[in-house]
Formats: structure tokens, sequence, C-alpha cells
């Protein structure tokens, strides 16, 4: 038997093997890979958090540096910047390995694409969203927000940019294999953030106000839940359109 | 039902049949429209209150209902073509979502219009005129990015995904914008549940609405037809045809 034929043998075993051994380590695997070479792409990490303080940045001036005015907006202000900063940072969610190939590889793995998908968006989450989410209050300062909704902030700011993440992530894949798909791709996304976005700022008006922001972070969660059943078979069927076509 | 799903995939078959069937519904979209055109316009009572600028309901509700129905239809029709690889599916998709932006346009134009002498203002950030909005940029998103695709497969499927998508977060948006603002007055048109308006009123708007969803099939019927013409035009029936005209 020749080199050659005992490598193939051994992938075909590989392949036969239950899908589920494999799963758990093909997730983790997708997950430590793009952890590191989003860490090791630091320009892209740290571009949308500075992309949403120059946003934040432009209101005062645009409009007025009254605090007492910058109060009353702070908090739609604050969620439209980390919206369009984290959309910002969509277009590079596939891109890299769409450029390289990668993708299909993923695409040819025998786990399912849309648990992989999800471990890619995961990883974005973590290095957007939440660093969005972070920093918002400190924005918030800036802004004047009234204090006692910092926390709301943040917390709406994390739990909504998850939903956001997952539903670009259908755009990103949609729009992945068109080689000028950034503003394409945010005509097919803004609309479908609008839920987010009205529940995420209405969760830091009813902080400010002090009505029951519980109301609204269970809704955010409600929308979390539903993204993350459907969104990643979304993506996986998205992703197939753009690879094949 | 097989069998009937299975003639779908003719479009041969689909183009004989739709040539009996467009003219039906050609002549009925152009009866209830004129009937209710004239009906609602000329002998419905003026409002108490609004006068006689009551009347746009008779354009606005009917391009309303239509411009969620398109999207809807559309969002079927891409299940279909993406489930069983019907191409008539997608066909009759393709043109839908032009049609159905054309009446989300409509409805918010008339919206607008309307607002003058009710709110005293073109516009007003209330809930349904805000979720028609979306509801015309989702459109327009199904509409580019089925142009973006160099293959039509790949726009094809693209288009379908997203229009399937768009349907499920239909109801979200329209959920969340009319908890976040409401405004307008309730529902006007009900089928089952009590009439909000007088019979003389409210019969002439059930034709103009009867009349716009004739119109929208015998519309996608008839461009359909153009569409398989055009996609199968290397196609030997089409040729065929075309020889038989000439």
């Amino acid at each position: 038997m020749t080199a050659s034929e005992n490598s193939l043998n051994r992938a075909a075993a590989a392949l036969r093997e239950e899908p589920g051994d494999g799963l758990a380590v093909a997730v983790w695997a997708t997950l430590k890979r793009d952890l590191l070479l989003m860490l090791r792409r630091r320009s892209e990490v740290l571009n949308p958090l500075v992309f949403f303080a120059l946003v934040i940045t432009l209101f005062p001036i645009g409009i007025s540096p009254d605090p007492a005015l910058l109060a009353a907006i702070a908090p739609g202000l604050l969620w439209v910047a980390a919206l369009l900063a984290a959309l910002l940072s969509l277009d590079s969610l596939f891109r890299a390995d769409y450029d390289d190939g990668s993708l299909e590889q993923l695409l040819l793995t025998p786990q399912p694409l849309a648990l992989l998908a999800l471990a890619k968006v995961a990883v974005h989450w973590l290095l957007t969203g939440l660093p969005l989410a972070l920093m918002a209050p400190v924005l918030g300062i800036m802004l004047s927000l009234p204090a006692g909704s910092y926390a709301v902030l943040a917390i709406s700011l994390a739990l909504g940019s998850a939903s956001l993440s997952l539903i670009g992530a259908i755009g990103a894949a949609l729009t992945v294999g068109l080689s000028r798909g950034g503003v394409l791709l945010s005509l097919l996304v803004l609309p479908l953030y609008i839920p987010v976005l009205i529940f995420g700022a209405g969760a830091v008006q009813a902080a400010i106000l002090g009505d029951g922001v519980l109301a609204h972070l269970a809704i955010l969660g409600a929308l979390l839940a539903l993204a993350l059943s459907l969104a990643p078979l979304a993506i996986a069927a998205s992703l197939r359109i753009s690879i094949n076509g | 039902m097989w069998a009937f799903i299975n003639k779908l995939r003719s479009p041969k078959w689909f183009y004989a049949i739709s040539a009996r069937l467009q003219p039906w519904f050609w002549a009925a979209a152009l009866i209830l429209i004129v009937t209710g055109t004239i009906w609602g316009l000329a002998f419905a009572p003026a409002d108490y209150q609004q006068g006689n600028s009551f009347r746009i309901i008779y354009v606005h509700v009917p391009a309303a209902f239509l411009a969620q129905s398109i999207f809807v239809s559309m969002a079927i029709t891409g299940l279909v073509f993406m489930v069983w690889k019907i191409k008539i599916a997608d066909m009759a998709a393709t043109v839908m979502a032009p049609l159905g932006a054309a009446m989300t346009f409509i409805a918010l134009f008339s919206g607008a219009v309307w607002g003058v002498p009710t709110w005293g203002t073109w516009w007003m950030w209330d809930a349904r005129l805000t979720s028609m909005l979306i509801l015309l940029f989702l459109y327009l998103g199904v509409i580019a990015l089925r142009g973006a695709f160099a293959s039509r497969d790949s726009a094809s499927r693209a288009a379908s995904v997203l229009a399937m998508v768009g349907v499920i977060n239909i109801p979200i948006i329209k959920y969340s914008v009319e908890w976040w603002y409401t405004l307008h007055q309730p529902a006007t048109f009900t089928v089952t549940g009590r009439v909000g308006m007088p019979m003389e009123m409210w019969l002439p708007l059930l034709i103009m609405v009867l009349g716009f969803y004739s119109f929208f099939i015998a519309l996608v019927l008839t461009r359909t037809r153009s569409e398989i013409l055009r996609r199968e035009a290397n196609k030997r029936w089409v040729r065929e045809l075309a020889e038989e005209a000439n």
C-alpha cells in the first residue's frame, strides 16, 4: 500500500466517524482560530471602537454642547452609534476567509455549517459587540447621560449587539461573494436592526425615567433567543449560495 | 398535490394555463376597480369628521394590504423555489418585488397626502407609516440584492433567503414599532371583527381591495409569462411559438 493510499484511507476513516465526536472539536477549533486571527489583526478590533467614539464626538459639535439637550438624546445617540460601528465591522466577518479559500474548507467539513458559522459570529460579538458595550458608559459620561443608567446601557448593548451580530452575519454571508458588497450589506441589514434598536434604546430611556428596565431587557433576550435559533440556518444557507454561485 | 407540483416544474405548462387564466383576472380587476372607484368617490357618504378627504382610504388601504401580502407571497414563492427548485416560483418572485415596492410607495404617498388634512403635516412618525417605510426598505434590499449577483441562480437563491428572513422579521418590526409609538387610529378594516364604518363606506372599500388583489394576480401572471419567454428563449417550444407568431 502506498503512502498516498494510506493517508486517503485515514481521511476516509475520519469521515466515517460519528459526526458528534468531531463537532465539539471543530467548533472549538473554529473559535480558537478566529480569536487568534482577530487578535493578530488588532486594527480590525480597534477600528469600530474608534469609529464609535468619533461618531459620538460629532453630535455635540453638530447639535449643541448643552448638557441638558445632550442628556435627553444620549440613549438614542449611543445606541445608533454603537449599531453603526457594529455594522461597519460586519463586512470583514467572512471576507478574509472567502478570499483565502478557508470558507470553502469550512463548507466541506462533515460538521454542520450552521454551528461553525455560529462560532465565527460568537467571536465577532466577543471582539466587537462586547467592547462596544464596555466602552459605551465612558462615552455616556461625555454626553452627560443621567446617572443610574450606565449599567443598563452596557447590559442592553451587550445583549442587543449579540442579536445584531447574528442578524448582520446573514447579510455578510449573502454579500461576501460580491466585490462591492459594503453599501448593499447595510441596506439589507439596517431595516432588520430596528426592533433591537427600539428595545435597546428603550431600556436606557426607561432606566433614566425610573421605569421597569427588566421588560426591555427580557424582550432583548427574547430577540436574541430567536436570532440564536434561526439566524445560523440562514447564515449557512447564505454562505452556500455565495460560495457555489 | 405531487402531480400539480410536478406540472409546475414545466414553464411550458404554466405558459399555457396562464394564458387561459389571465383574461379573467384582468376583467375582474377592471370591473372591480372601476366600480369601487366610482362608488367610493362619488356615491359613498362623506365622513362626518374628515369630510371628503377620507376617500383617500379607497386607494390607501388596498395598497397597504397588497404591500404586505406581496412580501409574504414573495417569501412563499422563495421557499417553494428553494425546496422544490421550481423555476416558475422564482420568476413570480422576481416580478413581484418591484410591484410590492410600488404598492408600498403608493400606500406611503397616499398616507402622506391624507396626513395634510387630518394631521396638518405631510409626515408623522406614527407606527404604521414608520413600519411601511421599513417595509419599503426591505423591498429595496431584495431588489438590490437580486441585481447585485452576476449569476441568475445565485441571485434567485439569495433573494429567496432574504425574503424569508424579511418575512420572519416583518411581524417583529411591526409590533415593536407599534409599541414604540401609537398615534394612528385603530384598524379600520377587518374581515372578521366588527365593522368600524357604515356599510355604504365599507362595501366600496371591500370592492377596491378585491379589485387590487385581482390586479395583482393578473399583473403577476402576465409579467411571469414575459419572464418565462425571456429565460427560456433558447428552448425549442419558445422558438416554435415565435415562429408561429411570425
